[in-house]
Formats: C-alpha cells, structure tokens, sequence
C-alpha cells in the first residue's frame, strides 16, 4: 500500500506542538512524518542528539509515544534490550532507534553493527544533520567533503563514511535513504520497514538551517534539492537487492551548494570536483541496481 | 521453613548463574570476561537446553550489556548481567545510567584488578571505582552467599522505596572458581520468596506513555539526586527485613548490611569484606586463643553504607583494624575512609588502622590478618598511629621505601 497525502494527513502522530527544536528544523519534519507512519504502537530510543533538546525539557514533553533517553554509544544496544523484553512477554510493538549522525557514524556505530550483525527486529533511524549540531556545529563522521564546521573553519578535508552500505554490508533485511524533501517516499519506506522482521535501517537527511545557514523556510526546498543534484541518491536495499526510488530532476550541484552558507569558501572548480564524485556514486548506485544482490 | 533444597559442590559463578534462573530473570545480555565467563556460559546452556526461558543477547561490549539490560528493565522485565574489571570499567556511563533512571538491574561483579598491567586476580579496585553510582554493592564471602544474596537483592532492589540496582560482589577465582558446597533452594519456594516483578514506577509502555531522561535544569536535577540518595539509605531497613524473611524461610542468614562474628565484649575489631572476612573469622579465633580479645565485623553492604549500625558496634572498641583490599591513592582504603565517617563525630571514639593489601591477587591469609592485628594493637596501645593508611605485604625492597617515606611524613 502506497501512502497518499490524504492517507498521511489523517494519521495520528506522536509529535505534539510546544517542541524545543530550531525554527526550520529537519529532524522534527522527519520525526513528524515518521511518527505518523509508524503509529502510536511504537517506542522511540534517543542517543545525545538535537532531539534530546527538541522533546523539550522535564517535566513536558512534545512527544506522545513512548521514549527513552540513553547515553551516546548506546541507543542500538538499548533497543535491543527493549525488543527482547517485548519478545519475552509476547508483545508486539515498533522499537525505534532515533539517532542524529554522531551517535550513529561516530560513537554509536559499534552498538549499531552488533545490533544489525544479531539482527534485532528494530528500526534504526539516522536523522543526518550533517555534523554535532546540538553541542554548536562540529564535524562529524557524516559532514560531507569542503563543509565547513566549528571544527573545519578551512572546510572538511574527508569524505563522509557511507552509513547505508556499511549497514547493507551487514546483510540486514531492509536498508533505505530518505529525505524530509521527498516525504510520501520517506514515509512508505516506514510502512514497508515496519512490516519486515528483523534490523531495518533508514538514513534520513535531515537538513539544517543554523548548521548548513540558510533561511529557515527553505528545509524542504533544500532536502528536495540534495536528491535533484545526485548529491543524496534516494534508493532502498530490501533482501540485498537495491532500487532507486526516486530519479532525481538532473539539477546541477552548484544549485544545492549555493544555497548554503556552510560550502561559502568552496570554489566553483571545487563544485565541479565534488559533482564528479557525486555522479560517479551515483553511476556507482544505477550499476549497483542492475546486479541480482548488492551483498 | 518450606522444603528442603539440593546440596551440590559448585564454583561461585555456577551459583550465580542459578541464581539468575531462580530469580526467573527474563532478559540476560552477556559478553564474557575473565573471571566472570562461566557465568553467562552457563547462563546461555541454561536458556539453550529449555532450563531457562529467557532471552539471551549476545552483546558487542560490555557498554552494549549494560545499556541492553537497561532496556530491557525499561520495558518491565527482571534483568541480569554479569561482569568483571575492565568489563565494569567500560561499563561505568551506563551504570550510572541504570540507577538513575531507577531500574533494579541484577548484577555478578565477580572482583578483580584493573588494567595496566594485564591481571586477572583478585582485588575490589574495579567496584570500588564505581561505587559512587547508585549502585547497591552487597560483597560476598561464600558461594552459598553468592546465591542467596542474589536471590534477596532482587527482593530488595524491587521494593518501591529503593529502586536501584544491585552488584553482588564476588572475589575473582577464590569464589568465581572454587568449588564449595551449595544448598540449592527448590525453584517453588523461591517463586514465593521472589514474585514477578511488576514495576508500577514507570515502563516503557505504548498504552501508557511517558518521556523519561529528558533535559532537568538546576531547578528539578538536585531532588532528582536526592530521592536515589534516599533510596539507598532506605534500602538499609528493607535489606535487614529481607534477610530475615529469607532466614525464616531457608533458614540460612549470612548478615545483613553487616556481619558480626565474637565482637560483643571484644577489646578490638577487624572490619574488612568479601573472602578476606572468612580468612579474618579464623584470624579471630587463633588470636582469642591466644587471649588478644578481637572480634570481626564484615562489611556485606558497602552501599548503602551502614553508618549506625557501624558506629554502634564500634563506640566501645578500644581499636578499629580496617583491611582493604584497593586503594584511593594517597587517600588510603574506602573502607578505611568510611569507618573513620562513621566514628569521628563520636564523643570516644577508637583509633583506627587501615591497611592497604592483598592487590592484584596477593594472596592474605588468616596469618597475615593475624599479623596486621597485632601490628595495629602495638601501634594503638602505644599511640604510634602515624599515617592514615599503611601498606602490608609488599616485598622487603619496597617496604623499606614505604617506611623511609613514613619517617619523612
């Protein structure tokens, strides 16, 4: 079942106004569409991350479902713990994981791997911000090549590690990107991940109005953009096999860069360098759709 | 009394492991460490071979363990984990964690070194270390204590006024491998002793919805604080009561926050804790014969800490011989510390001598105790003690440098 505009307007989600987050905020937009596709049946497991500010402060909350707070390296260990306690008293409800990109790519990633390699039935969502954005915009593992952070002023120097595969390497039955700029393929990845057992992945990009600088109603216009110049393929790995799910509208990279205030010194031969490594996984990705199983 | 259990001859981490069946833990996360390993091998053929119906997670890290174990608690369902070491080390930012979010978390810490170098010995370094958070600690000096205790501190942890979670604290290889005999209460009476456990403090439940851990400002965190505090000195009743109950009903007492063995009436007491206490008992006979009246006072609690009970059984004593085996470096013995809390606000209270020994497996015998007890008697009749702490059985060489450095104090 595919879900509509009119289908998602009418379900039920578990963010509730009154939310600590930054105006403009993808991560929220995400939860929110997130949130509706999963139901209220659900439990959420949050690592350090923007979101343990954006649930706002004790003793309110602007989430209606079920979450936890954990320490950094530990949301995907927590989870499972949750699960096998449900699964011990035979009860069925989505265990979720919601982890910003540090706690996923950096400290989290062993937690994450040990739980994919035992294939917990759960849900492990990385809202991708692009950096530590709640202790104030430091590089992280995902903070993509020339961007420029708190702890890169001269821009990053490395490419960011590639989650997805990493995680399809594990051979999990469901790996997906997502982007709040495409929600109706963000939220079926949810309705189809939450009908799989076993460990599903799901790797949202979360764009950032005070971390990437630019304006606050430009979310949308910005995560739709980072698919439509290759710079985010939108693609999902269900039972080893990759699809890309949304072609992207063949807009040139300097359209998504020039919009934001993190690529400010990078320089318009550093564009065409980056658009050359962009094409080239995407070129990468459509061969990769060709083959029976991509692990 | 109900009925009689099975006397089998098993090591420390055989008892623990059944521990953790007739506690009908449901969820174990386990990652191996040695001297803990047996343990949650045994657990795992336990779950394997249909003794046990329970999850088991085969975890990443000993960090993975803990936070595993606090999900599962989170979600409602009685939870053991076992560790040791460096083990417990890594675990340190979950342990603190699991008590603050108010879990009663079961827990073996089977005792041993820290690292560099590499031992896989005995001493209290590594609880000690993590014995500020808001863990109950209870240490051990028998298999048979071993089991029993865990089977109490679940009752104990469970009671709506403590809600923390436990350690039991068992000497590495002295306990963990060496075989003793064990009474094995029959699974019946311990599902009446120990019933399910039903957290009515909170859950992770979708029917029922809460947001736990999120942001406390200076204005909520400190109470927070305080209530777990409250907790801990609480759970000092309810673990007298509990040991009571398990008496009556498997006739088998061990102490509660503490045991006291020959100390009414005696001149002097040592106070130590874990196996060290059963070598002091034979210390204390072997000195009463020779007529140096002593009696033991064995720590089983070290948190909650039993400052009363302590200071009571302590005011009449003409001298306070503590023996620890860690050390808070250049402070001296945390036992050694706490008694000295528990004693100076007295009006007559005894001097105290506290001796660091027994490190990274040294071996300490009841002539060693009976050693230190008389060094500490000369050094009190003679009001000679010069420093808060003193270091026993390090090699000639190295002593002769620990008193040189005495005598520049």
């Amino acid at each position: 079942m595919t879900i509509t505009i009119h289908d998602l307007r009418k379900l039920p989600g578990s963010y509730m106004p009154g939310s600590a987050a930054c105006p403009g905020c993808g991560a929220t937009l995400a939860f929110r569409l997130v949130s509706r596709a999963l139901g209220p049946n659900t439990v959420y497991i949050v690592p350090a991350c923007c979101f343990s500010v954006i649930q706002a402060p004790y003793p309110k909350s602007a989430i209606s479902a079920p979450l936890y707070n954990i320490a950094f390296a530990a949301a995907a260990a927590t989870a499972s713990g949750v699960h096998r306690a449900y699964k011990a008293v035979n009860k069925d409800v989505n265990v979720v994981v919601w982890a910003g990109d540090g706690g996923t790519v950096d400290i989290g990633i062993q937690a994450l791997s040990g739980a994919a390699e035992r294939k917990e039935d759960l849900i492990y969502v990385c809202y991708d911000n692009e950096a530590y954005m709640n202790t104030g915009i430091q590089r992280s593992g995902a903070t993509p090549l020339k961007a420029w952070t708190k702890t890169t002023p001269t821009g990053k120097r490395e490419m960011p590690k590639d989650m997805p595969m990493i995680l399809a390497a594990h051979r999990v039955p469901y790996v997906a990107t997502a982007s709040v700029g495409y929600p109706f393929d963000l939220v079926n990845k949810f309705e189809k991940a939450k009908n799989i057992r076993g460990f599903k992945y799901i790797h949202i990009l979360s764009p950032c109005p005070p971390g990437w600088d630019f304006p606050v109603e430009k979310t949308a216009e910005v995560g739709k953009l980072a698919v439509d110049t290759y710079f985010w393929p939108l693609y999902e790995i269900e039972g080893g096999k990759l699809k890309i799910t949304v072609k992207p509208r063949k807009r040139p990279l300097k359209e998504f860069i020039r919009l934001q205030g993190r690529f400010r010194t990078i320089t318009d031969e550093e564009i065409d360098e980056l658009e050359k490594i962009v094409m080239e996984k995407w070129q990468f990705l459509e061969h990769l759709e060709k083959s029976e199983r991509v692990f | 009394m109900g009925k009689e259990g099975k006397w089998e001859i098993i090591t420390g981490n055989h008892a623990a492991a059944i521990a953790a069946k007739l506690s009908r833990v449901k969820v174990v996360p386990a990652y191996p460490i040695t001297p803990q390993t047996t343990i949650v091998e045994y657990i795992a053929s336990f779950i394997d071979s249909g003794q046990m119906d329970a999850e088991y997670i085969r975890v990443e890290s000993e960090h993975s363990a803990m936070a595993a174990a606090i999900g599962a608690s989170a979600a409602g369902v009685r939870t053991f984990t076992a560790t040791a070491s460096q083990g417990l080390l890594l675990m340190s930012e979950v342990l603190h964690w699991a008590a603050g979010s108010r879990l009663p978390i079961g827990m073996a810490v089977v005792n041993r070194a820290v690292g560099p170098p590499w031992n896989i010995h005995v001493d209290h370094q590594d609880t000690m270390s993590q014995r500020d958070t808001g863990w109950i600690q209870i240490y051990v000096s028998s298999n048979q204590e071993v089991l029993d205790t865990i089977l109490m501190m679940y009752k104990v942890a469970e009671n709506p006024d403590v809600l923390l979670p436990f350690m039991v604290c068992l000497d590495g290889f002295v306990l963990s491998h060496t075989y003793m005999p064990v009474n094995i209460p029959p699974q019946e009476e311990v599902d009446v002793f120990l019933p399910p456990y039903n957290p009515t403090h909170w859950k992770l439940d979708p029917t029922s919805p809460i947001t736990f851990g999120n942001l406390a400002l200076p204005d909520e965190y400190q109470e927070m604080r305080w209530s777990m505090d409250l907790a801990m000195r609480r759970a000092l009743d309810i673990i007298e009561d509990v040991t009571e109950e398990f008496f009556e009903r498997f006739g088998r007492y061990h102490g509660g926050a503490v045991w006291k063995y020959k100390l009414q009436e005696s001149d002097y007491a040592v106070v130590t804790m874990g196996t060290m206490a059963s070598e002091a008992e034979v210390a204390v006979d072997e000195l009463r014969e020779e007529g140096i009246d002593v009696g033991l006072l064995k720590i089983r609690s070290f948190r909650p800490f039993p400052h009363r009970d302590i200071s009571e059984t302590l005011i009449d004593k003409r001298g306070v011989i503590v023996i620890d085996r860690s050390i808070a470096f250049s402070s001296g013995g945390p036992i050694g510390t706490e008694i000295r809390s528990s004693l100076y606000n007295l009006a007559d209270r005894p001097p105290v001598v506290n001796y660091v020994t027994g490190l990274g497996g040294r071996d300490i015998t009841h002539q060693d105790i009976i050693a230190m007890v008389k060094d500490a008697i000369g050094r009190i009749t003679s009001r000679r003690i010069r420093r808060p702490y003193y270091w026993f059985k390090l090699k000639p060489e190295f002593e002769r440098i620990e008193i040189s450095e005495e005598v520049r104090l």
